[in-house]
């Protein structure tokens, strides 16, 4: 799926943030990526679905090399790729609804109006589908965010910090949709500093749990 | 890597996402408002002008062609000898005419086309037969060999009192300033087209600036650069075929609305379209469509470039 071998990325060809990253992301596991602020779990999200290219090292996503796609191969990458962005990233001039089905309207797919009710429904947003992004709660926008993540039925959904501005049973809700998602035989990976929310999710699905520290990535044990 | 996925960009795609309604795909872009108001109106004004400059180019080009065909078609001799003399002279004149290498038949002009000739100097009234007037005789040019210089000297040889006259002298500078016209007419077609492509391509520049965040967030869902830069450009291109079209509309009925041509008018009322002329105006719109594509593409492929 995603693997990255001795990768390295620095911001405009500066010192290197993330350095000598071996990764494998296991098809169907749940994963989390935790690390405190600024450790570049952000830039490490940003590498799976190839917003950024590594400076060094070497990274394939689905069995291509990520560094010689083409920009129509990166557009198809994102289409597999379901990701959850940290500020959610909605076009405002359109309806719930319509954002939530954006991915298959610019991949030229028709919308399913039934499964899109469905899907709406799922994320608990059946009664937003009109509205317009500016109007939803913080948590409401997450859920949107998932339900646009989820609509092309990804081999892969990334979350980046999807609870960092809610509340605690918001981020629970949140949580059981992404642990329904791994149920279902995605492969999730989830970007946090948030370890109570780590190990409350643990408790529901088994989950590997990877750390960056010092730049570098390593397998989260019992420590955690 | 970025550059030679630009240059493949799908012109088919594009022409493809102009004809078809844009649906949902059309809305991925928000709508913006003064930059659409903006390119109809500017359109519509380029193309109201372009009419202008076609008829300008078209009426100078006819201009030039009549001015030099008739340069080239005829000369004149006039035959000046006293009275008692004039006739003579007129028979003498008329044999070197006859004579001479690359002219037709030589006529004389009968003293009713002498005196129509007269008549914008002395009046309808005037006696002319009472007047000592030169004679005038006409001379088609019938070949390539005709040379004016050698009748000319003939002329002063075998029959003193004839002048050449071959109207070279003042038509040619005419002829000269219709051509300059006609090439000023199509310049001007030209700075249109220009000027046009300029104000769409800062059109739809302003329009992908004001869109940047969407334009990222498309790329971040996976919209290949086709589908974003179709929205765009089906978009100008519209609004440019829309403004052109009413702006030439309005450009052919002011031309419609100029007064007939007549001899008096001259150049002037000559200022139009003839016949199958009145089509071509109607390739200023489709023209304006085109520059709309090409300037919208290049500048959102542009702007692509800039988003990963």
């Amino acid at each position: 799926m995603i693997e990255m071998r001795d990768v390295g990325f620095g911001y405009h060809g500066g010192a290197e943030l993330l350095s000598n990253m071996t990764l494998s992301l296991q098809p169907g596991m749940f994963h989390f990526l935790t690390g405190p602020s600024g450790s570049g779990k952000t830039t490490l999200l940003r590498l799976c679905y190839a917003d950024l290219l590594p400076t060094t090292g070497q990274m394939t996503a689905f069995g291509d090399d990520v560094g010689q796609l083409s920009r129509d191969a990166i557009a198809d990458l994102r289409l597999r790729v379901g990701v959850v962005h940290q500020d959610t990233q909605f076009l405002d001039h359109l309806p719930v609804a319509e954002n939530v089905a954006l991915p298959l309207t610019v991949s030229g797919q028709p919308v399913d109006m039934e499964a899109l009710r469905d899907l709406l429904g799922w994320v608990g947003l059946s009664q937003h589908a009109r509205a317009m992004p500016p109007s939803l709660s913080g948590g409401e926008r997450q859920r949107a965010a998932l339900a646009r993540a989820v609509i092309m039925s990804p081999d892969l959904v990334l979350a980046d910090e999807p609870t960092g501005n809610l509340d605690w049973d918001m981020s629970m809700r949140l949580m059981q949709l992404l642990i329904e998602l791994n149920k279902s035989g995605k492969t999730v990976l989830v970007a946090t500093h948030d370890l109570n929310l780590i190990r409350a999710t643990k408790a529901q699905v088994a989950a590997r749990v990877l750390r960056i520290a010092g730049g570098t990535l390593h397998l989260a044990g019992a420590d955690l | 890597m970025k550059g030679r996925d630009f240059r493949a960009l799908n012109l088919g795609a594009l022409w493809q996402g102009l004809m078809r309604d844009g649906g949902a795909g059309n809305r991925i872009v928000p709508p913006t408002g003064f930059t659409a108001q903006l390119t109809l109106f500017s359109a519509g004004a380029m193309a109201f002008l372009a009419v202008f400059a076609l008829a300008l180019a078209l009426a100078t080009g006819r201009l030039a062609e009549r001015w030099s065909s008739e340069l080239a078609g005829s000369v004149t001799v006039r035959v000046s000898a006293p009275m008692d003399e004039q006739a003579a002279a007129t028979q003498a004149t008329m044999q070197v005419l006859a004579t001479t290498p690359g002219a037709g038949q030589p006529r004389l002009l009968p003293s009713d086309e002498v005196a129509d000739l007269l008549v914008p100097w002395f009046g309808p009234d005037m006696p002319v037969d009472a007047l000592p007037v030169p004679s005038l005789i006409e001379l088609p040019v019938a070949g390539e060999d005709f040379d004016a210089e050698g009748l000319r000297l003939r002329l002063q040889a075998e029959a003193p009192g004839a002048v050449l006259d071959d109207h070279t002298e003042w038509r040619r500078p005419l002829v000269t300033a219709a051509n300059r016209l006609r090439v000023l007419g199509i310049v001007s077609l030209l700075l249109i087209g220009a000027a046009s492509a300029s104000m769409i391509t800062l059109a739809a520049k302003a329009a992908l600036a004001a869109n940047g965040q969407v334009i990222r967030v498309l790329r971040l869902i996976g919209a290949r650069d086709i589908t974003i830069a179709t929205a765009f450009v089906r978009r100008f291109t519209k609004r440019a075929a829309i403004g052109a079209t009413v702006g030439t509309l309005c450009g052919m009925a002011g031309i419609a609305m100029l007064p007939g041509m007549s001899a008096a008018g001259g150049f002037l009322t000559g200022l139009g379209f003839q016949g199958w002329g009145w089509l071509l105006p109607l390739l200023i719109p489709v023209i304006a469509a085109a520059v709309g594509f090409f300037a919208t593409r290049w500048a959102a492929l542009t702007m692509l470039g800039a988003v990963r």
